[in-house]
């Protein structure tokens, strides 16, 4: 195994290894950003198509939130370059940290979405046969976590965007289709980076990683910064929809 | 042995610094987006976060992912990667906005077309 | 064939790939590449006779107007089954996974791929996306067509959708998992001297196909993980009652499934680029040409899709866009065919097997080819489209173009393979009856779509009748002709005469190790100094110039 960094047989040098290995995971980001594509060419039909909705959508999630998140997973793509950059240098010590760190705000990351999802949930905008946008509107005892003002101007907003969209329902479940289609995609894709991360922490505790052969937290870097670039665009993409009304 | 182009193997090693910079860029980037989705800038919302974005996106991919540091080889398939998905929103999007029929009158689906309320599959 | 040189006496090799251990478990958990290309030598083939059973039911149900064998129902689930168990699970896997896994890294000198792990795993995803697929099969199976066309598949089809579009979603993975081994192999895996420009064309195609491979299958990927959500969730992006847009669906559909037509042929090119040198024992003509195009088909097919949609009522103006990009991506397959048969003229030809299909392939494909310029045009596709013109054209490519390819691989590298000769005569027979079986099951599906007969339809008015019989007709003897070589192939594994090293000659690297090879290919790292095809200076294959052609003995 690739525990003592050694060569495996069908490498001639270890820097053949890496190469090939580096190589091979810029290539599956790329399937990756093809896989992602294709949702994002869904959501920009669909937004094309039904603006009223997909506006109407964007104001109904939580903007603070969704900034924290940001936040949270660029600190954490900084916490990973840091650790990569640990390794490389040979600060065995580091490492450990910089991955732990990640990890943390990685989780911080989960914790913000199941709050909000919850939300969602309670507010019966989950796709499916509960949906109903104007539920919080017209149920207020239903909704206390929105402030009695803000359900106000969601209820102003609701009326105009029902008068421009007489199906404003379909339409706001096909923002909502986008939102937990592209954020839940995401959230598999972190879970498995979380998981990879658990893994390199484990490698790094042994202190496996060292100048000469670091590939593993290399190439798990590399991905968790795809994951970072994915929400970079999803952040503008859902949150961000015409919230100067 | 692997082909004889120079692999990043005289491996450069970003410093800290470059690090912190960058994630301060960001961060300070991060801001101006909310900020600047709170003004009314019309159609150009969307342009504007959708350009705030990209470059927050380059500058992981640049200097995070090192790509700045990785040879042409790997470089081209970044970029051929950024591009396919451009031909794919691009060119399915060549169809839904030039669609115009024999009377001359666009028709992409319109939000107040009338169509049955969502339902369970009967 | 009288032969001057005749081949030295073949040694069987005492240790090789095939008993280097031995038991279930060193084959289930092999990283051999060449033990996984026969893991997957298996597994398509069973999943071909799957397919041919339900080609099978189509067949005879239509030799009567009014169809007696089957329900309208079952009718759509039998081709619908049909096309997703030889596009998904046969054409698209065979010859990459099947003869490009075995001879890619001996046709570049390495002891394996890249990532012999990834690749046991892509067969395994492989398997598990069968089985799902098979489950759907048989819990009622699936009737939407294998294009899954939305809200069909998504809201209103009362077949077993989720399972099967699960296993295609699945088995999408292993097609790229196969494609990013390859990508990563030929790039840095190569032997000392074994530039790009030496490299056999079989490694272009591969290389070609996997670009395909990784930028397009992620795009099916996620379409059938909507529907997915769509039909299990109620999700709404395809389903018009919710806004949703079924053109979305086909536009996202199609993105991968036209490429995925070349992931289908561009293998089956690469082995008629080897095949036609070899039996032509010339040089092949325009080399880089032909490895530019193969890239080129693999660009320019992206390109394309649209025209699976003339007639869904999109934008006229990106009809004509696609329109003009469709004639384009024949051109590079038109050099590819004008460099082919450049190659035979002047070449010193012999009618083995192999060379049968590839010259079975290139009239088919030809045949093919040119129809596809029918559909392309957007006047004459508006009769055509969804008519049997469409189901002859895309039979002739795929059947007569990428399963002839594919059984003339097998033949030519059975000996490398398996160290033994199939039967000459009887592979011959085979050829011809599965060249006339062919033609008598397909021509008449050209003159039925012209005529008028749409596709995917249970019954028909009975004028059809005569060109569905001749067509049922030529599908048995079709059979016959994919039966042979399934037994021979089997026998000659065992039994078939000592093949030796080299028993056409070819020119390749593959053939410099002993057959069948050893489990790490070759036992000193190989540096490559020759030219690809260069028959007239390689002194090692013991061929003359002025000598009757020396080929295996008979």
């Amino acid at each position: 195994m690739h525990r003592t960094g050694a060569l495996y047989g069908q490498f001639e040098t270890l820097e053949q290894q890496k190469d090939t290995a580096t190589l091979g995971m810029w290539i599956f980001l790329v399937t990756e950003v093809m896989f992602f594509g294709g949702i994002m060419l869904a959501y920009t039909i669909n937004r094309h198509t039904y603006f009223t909705a997909f506006a109407m959508g964007s104001s109904m999630i939580s903007l603070p939130l969704g900034t924290t998140n940001t936040i949270v997973l660029l600190a954490s793509s900084f916490t990973m370059a840091m650790g990569v950059w640990s390794a490389q240098t040979g600060k065995k010590k580091l490492l450990p940290i910089f991955l732990t760190l990640t990890i943390i705000l990685g989780f911080a990351f989960f914790y913000v979405k199941y709050v909000e999802y919850s939300q969602k949930f309670h507010h019966h905008l989950v796709p499916g046969k509960t949906f109903d946008v104007n539920y919080c509107v017209n149920n207020p005892s239903k909704c206390e976590d929105i402030s009695p003002a803000d359900l106000d101007k969601e209820r102003e907003e609701l009326q105009r965007a029902n008068a421009a969209d007489p199906n404003l329902n379909s339409h706001a479940q096909l923002y909502f289709s986008a939102y937990f289609g592209m954020t839940g995609l995401h959230a598999l894709h972190m879970i498995i980076g979380a998981g990879l991360l658990f893994w390199l922490l484990h490698g790094s505790l042994k202190g496996l990683y060292t100048p000469q052969w670091n590939t593993p937290v290399d190439i798990v870097g590399l991905y968790w910064h795809f994951v970072d670039i994915v929400w970079i665009y999803l952040f503008p993409l859902l949150y961000l929809i015409d919230r100067h009304r | 042995m692997a082909e004889q182009e120079h692999t990043e193997h005289s491996e450069h090693i970003v410093p800290p610094w470059l690090y912190m910079v960058i994630i301060g860029t960001l961060m300070a980037l991060t801001i101006l987006t909310v900020v600047a989705a709170l003004q009314d800038l019309g159609r150009f919302n969307i342009v504007v976060a959708l350009a705030i974005a990209t470059t927050k996106a380059t500058l992981v991919v640049l200097f995070f992912m090192h790509a700045k540091y990785v040879p042409k080889r790997t470089q081209l398939v970044i970029i051929s990667g950024i591009f396919w998905l451009a031909l794919l929103l691009f060119m399915t999007l060549s169809d839904y906005v030039s669609r115009v029929d024999y009377r001359g009158v666009r028709y992409p689906m319109s939000q107040n077309a009338v169509h049955i309320s969502p339902s369970h599959r009967s | 064939m009288s032969t001057a040189a005749t081949t030295p006496s073949a040694v069987f090799p005492e240790k090789h790939y095939l008993n280097a251990t031995y038991g279930i478990r060193s084959w289930l958990l092999t990283t051999d590449h060449k033990r996984i290309a026969l893991l997957y030598l298996v597994s398509v083939t069973a999943f071909f006779f799957v397919g041919g059973f339900f080609a099978m039911m189509i067949r005879l149900h239509l030799l009567t107007p009014n169809g007696y064998v089957l329900t309208p129902d079952m009718y759509n689930r039998m081709f619908t089954m049909h096309g997703v168990a030889m596009i998904f699970f046969f054409l698209i896997p065979s010859i990459p996974a099947v003869l490009g896994n075995f001879l890619i890294p001996l046709m570049v000198g390495a002891k394996d791929l890249a990532f012999p792990r990834i690749n046991l795993l892509s067969w395994y995803i492989y398997i598990i996306g069968g089985a799902f697929t098979l489950y759907s099969m048989v819990t009622g199976g699936l009737d939407t067509g294998w294009t899954f066309y939305t809200p069909l598949s998504t809201v209103y089809s009362n077949s077993a959708v989720a399972p099967a579009v699960v296993g295609v979603f699945i088995t999408g993975f292993s097609s790229i998992l196969t494609g990013l081994n390859f990508l990563v192999t030929v790039h840095t895996m190569r032997a000392p001297g074994m530039t790009w420009f030496r490299l056999p064309l079989f490694v272009w195609a591969h290389y070609a196909t996997s670009v395909v491979m990784i930028l397009g299958t992620p795009v099916i990927a996620i379409t059938l993980g909507l529907a997915a959500m769509e039909r299990v969730f109620g999700l709404g992006f395809f389903n018009p009652a919710m806004g949703g847009d079924p053109i979305l669906f086909q536009h996202l559909f199609w993105f991968y499934s036209h490429p995925a037509v070349y992931i289908m042929i561009l293998p089956a090119m690469g082995v008629i680029s080897e095949l036609i040198p070899t039996f032509a024992r010339k040089k092949l003509f325009g080399y880089h040409f032909v490895a530019a195009a193969s890239l080129a088909i693999a660009v320019i097919g992206f390109l394309v899709w649209t025209h699976h949609m003339f007639l869904t009522g999109q934008s006229t103006y990106a009809a004509i866009a696609f329109s003009l990009l469709t004639f384009l991506v024949a051109i590079p397959s038109a050099v590819k065919v004008f460099n082919w048969t450049a190659t035979l003229f002047g070449g010193s030809i012999s009618f083995d097997t192999p060379m049968l299909y590839a010259f079975g392939f290139l009239g088919l494909f030809l045949i093919g080819g040119l129809t596809g310029l029918f559909l392309g045009c957007l006047g004459t596709d508006i009769h055509i489209h969804d008519t049997y013109f469409v189901v002859a054209h895309f039979h002739y490519i795929m059947v007569g173009g990428a399963v002839m390819g594919y059984l003339g691989g097998l033949h030519f590298w059975w000996p490398k393979i398996t160290g033994r000769m199939y039967p000459e005569w009887l592979a011959r027979i085979a050829a011809l009856i599965l060249f006339v079986g062919f033609n008598l099951t397909f021509f008449p599906q050209f003159l039925l779509g012209y005529n008028g007969m749409p596709r995917r339809y249970h019954v028909y008015p009975p004028e059809y009748q005569v060109y569905n019989v001749m067509s049922t007709a030529g599908a048995s003897i079709l059979a016959v002709g994919y039966l042979l070589p399934m037994i021979y192939l089997v026998w000659a594994t065992f039994y078939g005469k000592v093949a030796g090293d080299n028993p056409w000659p070819a020119t390749g690297l593959e053939w410099k190790t002993p057959s069948p090879p050893p489990t790490e290919n070759f036992p000193v790292t190989p540096v490559v100094t020759w030219e690809p095809y260069d028959f007239h200076n390689r002194k090692d294959l013991g061929l003359e110039v002025g000598l009757a052609e020396a080929h295996a003995d008979d």
